[in-house]
């Protein structure tokens, strides 16, 4: 057992999960590989899209995985930058919208 | 950014055996990945062999204007190797009795072979049906004395095959020298201006795109879409197609692989990508590779690991198509980089 939650080298082993469990396995890398291919979305876009949401979602293997699949697909930095910034934007305000739950608290409780 | 060759700073990879036992190694050596030999066995493809010789490659020197970080040559200013009239003359007897159709002049930056232009006007006469000579592009703006090169590729009806890592100024740079975008630029802007790359245009101009680091290249449609997309918008840059090249673990490519301890990822990235389906179309099996001195190689690659060719002619003074067709050819762990995806080669992906 590696002493750490995450290594590096396991995004390699991604593809052995379907060992334990074959056709939930399959279904998933399949429904995976068809949603990354050209669609009315180009795989670029989803690309972007990936990546935005790996930060939200804060996985190391889907961050490493899409800063690199961004580079072969000829992104810029600052491109992925911005993408990372609309994760964060949308993180933030579905943490900010709450206030309103908030403020509606503190009203009701409040003469 | 490198400004001397590795030859030059006299580092150990500069051999091709030192790189030989590096690509024979660790990873492969303790079977954590296939050698390239047993993987193509798998498909009845061990041993490789040529298919009909269509491409005659010719390196008429390493001496270049740029030091690249990826360059598998080695290339640099500081380069001394460079082909002889002598062994030109060799090679123009090949080509006016060769099979192949196509005459692909490389280097080094060729232009500064002091012999070129005439080889190229010899070469020329022969009538190869497709004659590319692979430009950097900035040498058109090194020196005044080689500001006629769009003219002179013109006269002669030259294919031009140049590099062009990105259409953003800092990724160029930054594989390339500082600089380079700008030149590059110009020089793109000067063929166009003599009618190299324009749309319907018998001047052929093709872009070389290969990723400024350690990864592979994307698909070439989609970056063919997007360089011409910026190349037209930001600076009326028009050209034909975009071959999208891997870089290959080699010379400098590995040096930078190894320093930046990206080598394992990398190696696992090209086995990953394997394509089966590109084995048989791998260049090596249409391509014969001829260096500055007359030696002869599968490819480019084979060339800067001083793999010579498995045969009993080995020189262009010996050259003689149907024995050397008739051979093995010889592969390593570097070939995974031509199997890659869509798979790679000189004149892009294969599959």
């Amino acid at each position: 057992m590696a002493d750490s939650y995450y290594d590096p080298a396991d995004l390699r082993k991604f593809g052995k999960i379907t060992e334990w469990s074959e056709e939930l396995g399959t279904k998933f890398f399949d429904y995976y590989g068809k949603v990354f291919e050209e669609g009315a979305l180009s795989a670029r876009e989803k690309s972007l899209i990936a990546l935005a949401v790996a930060h939200v979602v804060k996985c190391p293997y889907c961050i490493d995985a899409y800063t690199k699949d961004g580079l072969q697909r000829g992104i810029t930095k600052e491109e992925m930058m911005e993408a990372v910034h609309a994760g964060a934007a949308i993180e933030s305000g579905a943490t900010l919208v709450h206030g309103v739950q908030m403020m509606n608290k503190y009203n009701k409780l409040s003469m | 950014m490198a400004t001397k060759s590795l030859k030059a700073r006299d580092e150990a990879l500069v051999m091709g055996n030192k790189q030989m036992e590096i690509l024979n190694g660790g990873i492969f050596e303790e079977g954590e990945l296939p050698y390239f030999k047993d993987k193509i066995a798998q498909i009845g493809q061990f041993p490789l062999r040529p298919k009909k010789l269509e491409i005659l490659q010719i390196n008429v020197g390493y001496m270049c204007n740029q030091v690249c970080e990826h360059c598998h040559v080695d290339a640099g200013p500081d380069r001394k190797e460079i082909m002889t009239r002598e062994t030109m003359e060799q090679c123009l007897e090949v080509i006016r009795n060769t099979g192949a159709h196509t005459l692909d002049l490389t280097g080094g930056a060729p232009e500064m072979n002091p012999d070129f232009r005439w080889f190229v006007e010899e070469a020329a006469k022969a009538g190869v049906k497709d004659f590319i000579v692979r430009s950097n592009l900035t040498i058109i703006r090194a020196n005044k004395k080689y500001y006629d090169l769009p003219q002179f590729f013109k006269k002669h009806n030259i294919h031009v095959i140049s590099s062009m890592p990105h259409y953003t100024r800092g990724k160029t740079d930054k594989q390339r020298g500082e600089g380079v975008f700008d030149k590059s630029i110009k020089a793109l802007q000067e063929l166009n201006a003599v009618g190299y790359g324009m749309p319907g245009s018998s001047l052929r101009l093709d872009l070389v795109y290969n990723p400024s680091g350690a990864f592979l290249p994307g698909d070439q449609s989609a970056l063919e879409r997007d360089f011409k997309k910026a190349l037209i918008e930001d600076f009326e840059i028009q050209f034909h197609n975009l071959f999208a090249i891997t870089n290959l673990p080699i010379a400098r490519f590995l040096d930078y692989l190894i320093a930046s301890d990206n080598y394992e990822d990398y190696m696992y990235s090209l086995v990953e990508a394997y394509n089966p389906s590109a084995v048989a179309n791998v260049m090596c099996t249409n391509t014969i590779s001829v260096s500055w001195d007359g030696w002869l190689y599968d490819c480019d690659f084979n060339q800067m690991l001083g793999l010579k060719v498995a045969s009993k002619i080995k020189h262009i003074k010996d050259y003689n198509e149907d024995v050397l067709n008739d051979r093995n050819i010889i592969v390593s762990q570097h070939c995974y980089g031509c199997t890659a995806g869509a798979g790679s080669s000189c004149q892009g992906s294969v599959t």
